[in-house]
């Protein structure tokens, strides 16, 4: 074989350079995504009652297919009423429904989506709560 | 020498066969262009109908005429009460907070929904010679007219913009891709394009929480307040006006639209072209 030394030397370096995010982050965890649902409007439901639309197993599966359908529901079939599992009635809003209760986007919304790396664009138009500076809590 | 009788025999057989050689057959073909019996015109002639019936419909039966709707939202503007001071602006006022439209204060980025223009340009080619001198001044408030054929959604390439069955055009925004074909096609300039974002000319604190801005690069325009229809209210413009403005189902032969409509003279903008506007000017 010839020039092997060197063959040997930029395979070293490829494969160094190729892995390099392995060898990064070998070792540190990404912190797992810590959703709160503390929101003055949460805390003012009494706690058997303090439900989301859907359960929580399906809302944290399937609320991106909930959206998506509440979003075609209420301006395609102009249709703003959504019955959930349970019978109960929900209007059909982003801003009005959801982000009533979750209030906290950064603490709620952002948590997930940052850890998994998805950004929808969500708010590029729909406006997010106005959340209060922390510290001012007791 | 010997094979040659022998192939042309053979080929005068097959043609028997077949009954028409390639003479022929241009010599029949060309004869039907002359009697104009070839294409799309031999199949009416022989089968009428049955091509169109085929194109179109894939055999099935032409579709019914859909049913008068039991609801088509539309709008009365009395121009005079318009004319009394600080109407206009008002209702362009309310209209523009609630839907969050931002004011850049460029001509050229505007963005409007709601807006006052002259008798002139309002009734653009339809202006009456030696019209009267206060009507010219009046000022005329301009909205999308929610046409019952909107040019606007007969172009729109992904169905972003499309006509609800009760008559208001509506925009899915989710879905514009800002190619602004509907801009060209609306021939009232009822729609805008945001050129630039339009959160940077709005104040964070005016938002109105309840509906959502807009994003750069889609084209926007008057949804006739159907957020607030649901809810049962009236359009921001009507409440902010309702001495000058009128809402109402045109379907309805009771409505207050249509009583309006019944005891006052009123007109339409552009109607030579056929959009069928729901938007009546008093005058």
């Amino acid at each position: 074989m010839y020039d092997a030394w060197k063959i040997l030397v930029g395979l070293a370096i490829f494969v160094g350079l190729f892995t390099f995010a392995f060898w990064m982050n070998a070792g540190k965890a990404a912190p797992v995504p810590e959703v709160k649902i503390d929101t003055p409007e949460i805390k003012k439901m009494p706690e058997p009652e303090r439900k989301c639309v859907e359960d929580k197993h399906f809302m944290r599966t399937t609320h991106m297919q909930l959206i998506n359908d509440w979003r075609d529901m209420a301006l395609r079939e102009g249709n703003r009423e959504y019955v959930n599992k349970r019978g109960e009635k929900y209007v059909v809003s982003l801003q009005n429904t959801c982000m009533k209760c979750h209030s906290n986007k950064k603490e709620f919304c952002d948590q997930c989506h940052n850890y998994t790396g998805v950004s929808p664009y969500c708010w590029d138009c729909h406006i997010e709560p106005k959340e209060e500076p922390k510290g001012n809590e007791s | 020498m010997l094979g040659l009788p022998h192939r042309t025999e053979r080929r005068a057989k097959r043609e028997r066969v077949m009954s028409m050689n390639r003479r022929q057959f241009i010599k029949i073909a060309g004869l039907s262009t002359l009697f104009g019996l070839g294409g799309k015109g031999a199949f009416e002639i022989l089968r009428p109908g049955m091509l169109d019936a085929a194109e179109h419909g894939h055999g099935a039966p032409a579709l019914e005429e859909p049913a008068e709707p039991a609801i088509r939202w539309g709008m009365t503007i009395d121009v005079e009460k318009c004319a009394e001071p600080g109407v206009v602006e008002k209702c362009i006022k309310a209209c523009h907070s609630v839907h969050n439209v931002p004011d850049f204060g460029d001509s050229k980025d505007q963005v409007k929904w709601l807006w006052q223009d002259d008798y002139e340009h309002t009734f653009a080619g339809n202006e009456n010679q030696y019209m009267a001198d206060h009507v010219k001044e009046f000022p005329f408030l301009c909205l999308c007219n929610h046409c019952d054929e909107p040019p606007c959604v007969r172009v729109c390439p992904t169905k972003a913009t499309f006509r609800r069955p009760d008559g208001i055009v509506a925009m899915d925004y989710h879905r514009c891709i800002g190619c602004r074909f509907c801009m060209a096609a609306c021939p009232f300039g009822a729609r805008s394009f945001n050129w630039l974002d339009p959160r940077d000319a709005l104040n964070e604190k005016e938002y109105n929480m309840e509906f959502p801005t807009r994003g750069r690069g889609v084209v926007e325009k008057c949804n006739f307040c159907v957020e607030r229809l649901a809810k049962g209210l009236m359009p921001a413009c009507v409440e902010a006006a309702p001495q000058a403005l009128a809402f109402g189902n045109l379907a309805d032969p009771d409505s207050n639209v249509r009583q309006i409509l019944r005891k006052r003279p009123s007109m339409r903008r552009k109607l030579e072209l056929g959009s069928e506007p729901s938007v009546f000017y008093l005058v």
